[in-house]
């Protein structure tokens, strides 16, 4: 019996967030005295994951997995699961591991549990928390069945070093080939995307118009962070629907988020709750998103941001 | 071609969210519910079907009599008839089942729900339906195009979008960018009395079998009190952030 791990990798370098996952696996192995097996597709930078305890690697090296298909890479964790009798099986939050536990969750008659924000509070009965009503609250659940997939909310967590000397293992691997076919990928190289940011730059209607973004863009750029922004933004069709942050829109759980121009409704605080630290930048004094920001300036935007982002220029110029 | 949509009836967005009987329940009192924006993105793409292609299209919903308001304001809108399987919906598990067993009766092309509810949040039930009846599923969808049997899905991946092909059948898991905010229905007078003459059939479910159960819900602590600094003092800001909250 074992935890499983499926680790993500992207261009042969290993996500952040599947450190977390492999470091929330191995506090629940203290728990519940079972091994951590990390299972790696089509990676080959593994160094990296010793730092955070598993005392087996899986290594699958398969060139019709190159592409990510959630019905092939179900398949082949469940196979892996089956194998290693897993009797947790621990993923992050992301778009793509979302979207094969469901799958995988059939596969081996298990429970998925998503957006899971703690260790279990007891293992008999397995009792973990997670947010709910689109992070307006949590909830504690109880699952009923052997085998469980849980997935591990961004930051939630953290991530915890504990070297080990795992073993390698490179198996051959059996799965039933999907028919959905991936015809093009299209990702923007130059920007970081909301998903793996540490710190998102968001704005709102107050920025009064699609050309006024460049400040948002440069202020973005100096703190290597992506951009976002509110519902109306989007609707309007000033910035693309996959920068929506909010009930509607995308939750952002990232260590520092900047509101500039945005009053917070609650669908949008909704959204950006689990952030660690909120800054709002707001002319009116009475925006609802100073009463859940952790720091607030009350002032013009188009002021305050161009020379923010000159103060802190000068202040990482200061500090490299 | 044969649409069904699955629909969740959950808390208008607006909501502020209660909880009664010693936090171990949902607190519905004052509460409007509306059709699970997700699911209302699937519905419309599902009624630009119906208009230019002539699609039929049927919805469904797990739940008890207080679902029947969502489900004939999708009647009103544009779908054609209704089911609700008359069950308390429990846990994603269940109602997934619950769901595949209905499609598994009926023979639809294509089934539309959306990428998760609002209020759970749990994000699985179009998957596991996928998995039970073998469909192909793509999910965070924001652009679907039918010819014939083939379909063309744009789904959303980090930093961007990839774009699959299949055959039908076909399971999407629906969010926004699939249609234009612009593009949603609002009942209007005629549609609603439509809607009274259209099909709506109460089902009786078949299965309790659940893998989770919800014990307890908490609210997230209140915040600690906001930091003020003025716009002439941004060197304060910086140096809360780097060294208060750690985060630059």
């Amino acid at each position: 019996m074992s935890i499983l791990v499926y680790i993500e990798s992207n261009q042969n370098q290993i996500k952040k967030s599947s450190f977390e996952s492999l470091s929330y696996a191995k506090k629940l192995s203290k728990l519940i005295s079972l091994d951590v097996i990390a299972v790696v597709i089509n990676c080959s930078e593994l160094a990296p994951l010793s730092d955070f305890g598993p005392d087996k690697i899986i290594s699958i090296n398969e060139k019709e997995l190159e592409l990510f298909n959630a019905h092939n890479y179900a398949d082949v964790i469940s196979n892996v699961s089956k194998s290693v009798s897993a009797k947790n099986i621990i993923i992050s939050d992301s778009i793509n591991c979302k979207y094969l536990a469901s799958l995988l969750s059939v596969k081996l008659n298990a429970a998925f549990v998503s957006n899971v924000v703690s260790l279990p509070n007891s293992t008999n009965p397995f009792v973990v928390k997670r947010s709910t009503f689109s992070n307006k609250a949590f909830c504690e659940i109880e699952i009923n069945s052997e085998i469980k997939i849980l997935s591990i909310s961004k930051n939630s967590i953290g991530l915890n070093e504990n070297k080990s000397e795992p073993i390698i293992i490179n198996p051959d691997i059996n799965f039933t080939e999907s028919k959905l076919t991936s015809e093009s990928i299209k990702v923007s190289e130059e920007k970081v995307s909301i998903e793996d940011a540490d710190v998102v730059v968001s704005a709102g209607r107050g920025l009064k118009g699609p050309e006024n973004w460049n400040i948002v863009e440069d202020l973005a750029k100096t703190l290597n962070a992506a951009t976002a922004c509110s519902k109306p933004v989007s609707d309007m069709g000033w910035r693309p629907h996959s920068e929506h942050v909010g009930q509607t829109g995308k939750p952002v759980s990232t260590n520092l988020y900047i509101a500039i121009g945005i009053s917070g409704a609650i669908q949008h605080l909704a959204g950006v709750s689990s952030s660690k630290v909120k800054v709002v930048i707001n002319n009116d004094p009475e925006a609802p998103f100073f009463k859940v920001a952790d720091y607030g300036i009350v002032g013009d935007a188009f002021e305050v941001v161009p020379k923010l982002n000159e103060k802190l220029k000068a202040f990482q110029a200061e500090n490299n | 071609m044969k649409i069904l949509v699955c629909i969740s009836c959950v808390p208008d967005t607006t909501s502020k969210i209660n909880f009664k009987n010693n936090d171990t329940e949902f607190d519905n009192s004052q509460i409007q519910y509306i059709i699970n924006p997700n699911d209302e993105f699937g519905l419309t793409r599902a009624i630009w079907f119906k208009e230019n292609d002539g699609a039929e299209i049927d919805v469904v919903s797990v739940g008890l009599d207080n679902n029947d308001q969502i489900l004939r304001k999708a009647l009103a809108i544009g779908a054609d008839s209704a089911f609700r399987i008359n069950q308390e919906a429990l846990d994603s598990f269940q109602v997934a089942k619950l769901l595949s067993a209905h499609i598994s009766n009926n023979n639809y092309d294509l089934v539309i729900a959306g990428r998760e509810s609002i209020d759970y949040n749990g994000g699985m039930v179009p998957g596991i339906i996928a998995e039970i009846l073998k469909f192909n599923y793509v999910t965070n969808c924001v652009g679907l195009e039918i010819t014939d049997s083939s379909a063309e899905i744009k789904r959303e991946i980090e930093g961007g979008v990839e774009t699959l092909t299949c055959k039908l059948p076909l399971i999407i898991g629906a969010q926004k960018g699939l249609v234009e905010e612009s593009d949603l229905k609002i009942p209007n007078m005629r549609g609603i009395m439509q809607a009274r003459q259209k099909p709506f059939e109460i089902i009786q479910g078949k299965t309790e079998e659940t893998k989770t159960k919800t014990i307890k819900f908490e609210k997230p602590e209140s915040n600690k009190e906001i930091k003020l600094v003025s716009p002439d003092n941004l060197d304060e800001l910086i140096q809360y952030l780097h060294n208060e909250a750690k985060v630059i």
